[in-house]
């Protein structure tokens, strides 16, 4: 483990953006949000960005191809897309393994290249939480706030910053700074790491327990009549997909320019009423069905084609910014028996 | 080149078929005339029209045939609009296969075949028909049960008539919804056709077409003793990438455009009613 004083922060960055790009979470108007390092950003305190890190991998909008269109003829133009090398700094637990979650998807046989691409090149350095906000429950899906994942795992304490390297990736980027950092042993971290447990615990969502939900239990879940009563107030507006760091569902769309057609994929939402429309009808014709989709996909689909593991990570941003208050806690409250 | 499953090829149209007044059926190969790409009976290809729009279409010709592809498309929303307004020599773009396939060569083998269509869902099961005619020796008795609402709307009639009917060991039974003059076949629609016929229960039964036509021929071939283990059919919902990626066309757990489109009857009973 090494360890470099925070008033020299800004030399790590400064070093490591040398080298490739840089990503931190720096304070805005609109709430904190990861942005290129420049030399003059600071880091933000901020518990977690208003949006998650998915965007690094798995962009809002991302051109896939293009076409040239001539009379009968059509030639595909494959975009040159060059990936630039990254280092993503401040990542949450949640994010972090929202990640893994991502990787199941686009990974999963036959592999998208445009993630792959993007996944290869980045290098993630996680910030562990000290504190976790009430909205927070990535306790509930076995994440340790304290202890995230990541190539690099940074601990931030009143003036120090500890960084562990835990792959390969890490290890060499993490050598690279050692003109910068010292050597150190983990007892400053493990001491926060335990205050850090003491907080979780007492967290109002500390309790929530989603082994009620899981694979393979579609058919206990989906007829359930109580997703009349949760759905009802829901406004379709898909701002829960698009906070969600787990949520990858896209649309693919053809744009013409005049003298080309680019086709772009783009975040789509289950939410939307067109998700599943076709020319012959809608098998998701009313927000029940899409509300409830977008919920069995988390808590029971996905965890059945994934061994088990859940589709959520606990960040609490559909919390935060649901406008009619509804989201996944209360969901799994009241299907799921919890208090 | 990057390799992604989501980048199509370009494919020539080759041939424009009109089969009904709203069905065509397109032939498409590579520019330099080759298949695209290798399928078995059931699989489906993204076809587009940059700038219109991409969907998911049944392959309708058989995997032995081995110089073009084949697909029946009936003309009922935007991009199908495109193709039919489409003329020979026009290039598309083309992408597949995708999905899993009838369990020709294994479930399928030594058994006699039930084929049940409905207007437009003769165009997933051509293709199986067809690999079955080509390997005739593998399987047994072969019945097609086959309707729509009128004559003109019986899609590959040329292809049933000519060839079809006059196979050894295959009848076909057609017919369309209301009389019509210069039909000399069966009126009726083709769940009451199916129980009329009575079939024995020592078959293997595929069914594709509307889902309210599905729904009562399974119920009839269950009326007449089949096993839901015994019936497969072919699903269609909203698909954009094809690879079970984009989140659409799930139906509960399964994504039908990579766990589907072929489903046995039986296993469609575990997934929830949401299709």
């Amino acid at each position: 483990m090494r360890k470099i004083s925070l008033d020299k922060i800004n030399q790590l960055f400064a070093e490591i953006s040398s080298k490739s790009s840089l990503y931190i979470p720096v304070d805005t108007a609109a709430g904190a949000k990861f942005e290129k390092y420049d030399g003059t950003k600071t880091m933000s305190d901020a518990l977690n960005t208003v949006r998650s890190a998915k965007d690094f991998f798995f962009p809002q909008t991302e051109n896939m191809v293009d076409f040239k269109v001539e009379g009968k003829n059509i030639e595909i133009v494959e975009p040159v897309n060059e990936y630039e090398d990254f280092v993503v700094f401040g990542v949450r637990a949640c994010d972090v393994k929202s990640f893994e979650i991502l990787d199941r998807v686009f990974l999963a046989d036959p592999v998208d290249n445009f993630y792959k691409n993007r996944r290869e090149h980045g290098i993630i350095v996680s910030m562990a939480c000290t504190k976790p906000a009430e909205t927070c429950f990535c306790g509930t899906f076995g994440i340790d706030a304290a202890s995230p994942a990541g190539d690099i795992v940074c601990h931030k304490t009143d003036d120090t910053l500890y960084l562990d390297a835990k792959t390969e990736k890490g290890a060499q980027l993490l050598d690279s700074l050692n003109a910068l950092t010292e050597e150190t042993d983990s007892s400053a971290v493990d001491a926060q790491k335990a205050k850090t447990a003491e907080i979780m615990k007492k967290l109002p969502l500390a309790g929530l327990d989603a082994s009620a939900f899981g694979a393979d239990k579609t058919m206990e879940f989906f007829n359930a009549p109580e997703w009349k009563e949760l759905s009802e107030a829901c406004l379709g507006c898909g701002t829960c997909t698009f906070v969600c760091p787990t949520c990858q569902c896209y649309d693919i769309k053809d744009f013409s320019t005049g003298h080309e057609v680019k086709r772009f994929r783009c975040w789509d939402s289950c939410m939307y009423s067109d998700f599943t429309r076709m020319a012959h009808g809608n098998i998701r014709n009313s927000q029940l069905e899409r509300f409830r989709q977008r919920f069995m996909h988390k808590l029971v689909y996905y965890p059945t084609n994934n061994e088990g593991i859940f589709g959520c990570v606990g960040c609490g941003r559909c919390l935060a910014k649901c406008p009619i208050n509804m989201n996944i806690v209360k969901v799994m409250k009241k299907l799921g028996g919890n208090k | 080149m990057m390799n992604d499953p989501h980048i199509p090829v370009i494919g020539v149209v080759t041939d424009i078929r009109i089969d009904t007044p709203d069905v065509k059926t397109f032939r498409v190969v590579t520019p330099d005339g080759k298949k695209a790409f290798d399928h078995m009976p059931g699989q489906c290809a993204m076809l587009s029209i940059p700038g219109v729009g991409e969907a998911m279409f049944s392959i309708t010709s058989s995997p032995t045939n081995t110089e073009f592809m084949e697909f029946s498309i009936k003309k009922c929303g935007c991009l199908t609009q495109w193709l039919h307004a489409m003329e020979v020599g026009q290039q598309i773009t083309i992408r597949g296969p995708y999905g899993n396939a009838f369990p020709v060569d294994t479930e399928f083998a030594g058994k006699d075949m039930l084929f049940i269509a409905g207007g437009i869902g003769l165009a997933p099961l051509r293709s199986v028909i067809n690999y079955c005619r080509h390997y005739r020796d593998r399987y047994g008795k072969i019945d097609i049960v086959y309707g729509s609402r009128s004559m003109e709307d019986l899609v590959d009639y040329k292809e049933i008539i000519d060839e079809w009917v006059k196979d050894d060991g295959i009848d076909v039974h057609l017919t369309i919804d209301r009389e019509q003059p210069e039909w000399t076949g069966h009126v009726g629609f083709v769940p009451n056709y199916v129980k009329e016929l009575g079939f024995d229960t020592n078959k293997t039964a595929i069914l594709c077409g509307p889902p309210i036509m599905i729904k009562f021929t399974l119920a009839g071939l269950q009326e007449l003793g089949f096993d839901k283990t015994q019936v497969y059919t072919t699903m269609e919902l909203r698909m954009k990438c094809g690879v079970g990626k984009c989140g659409r066309c799930n139906i509960g757990p399964k994504y039908v455009c990579k766990d589907g489109p072929v489903f046995r009857c039986d296993q469609v009973d575990e997934l929830p009613d949401e299709y």
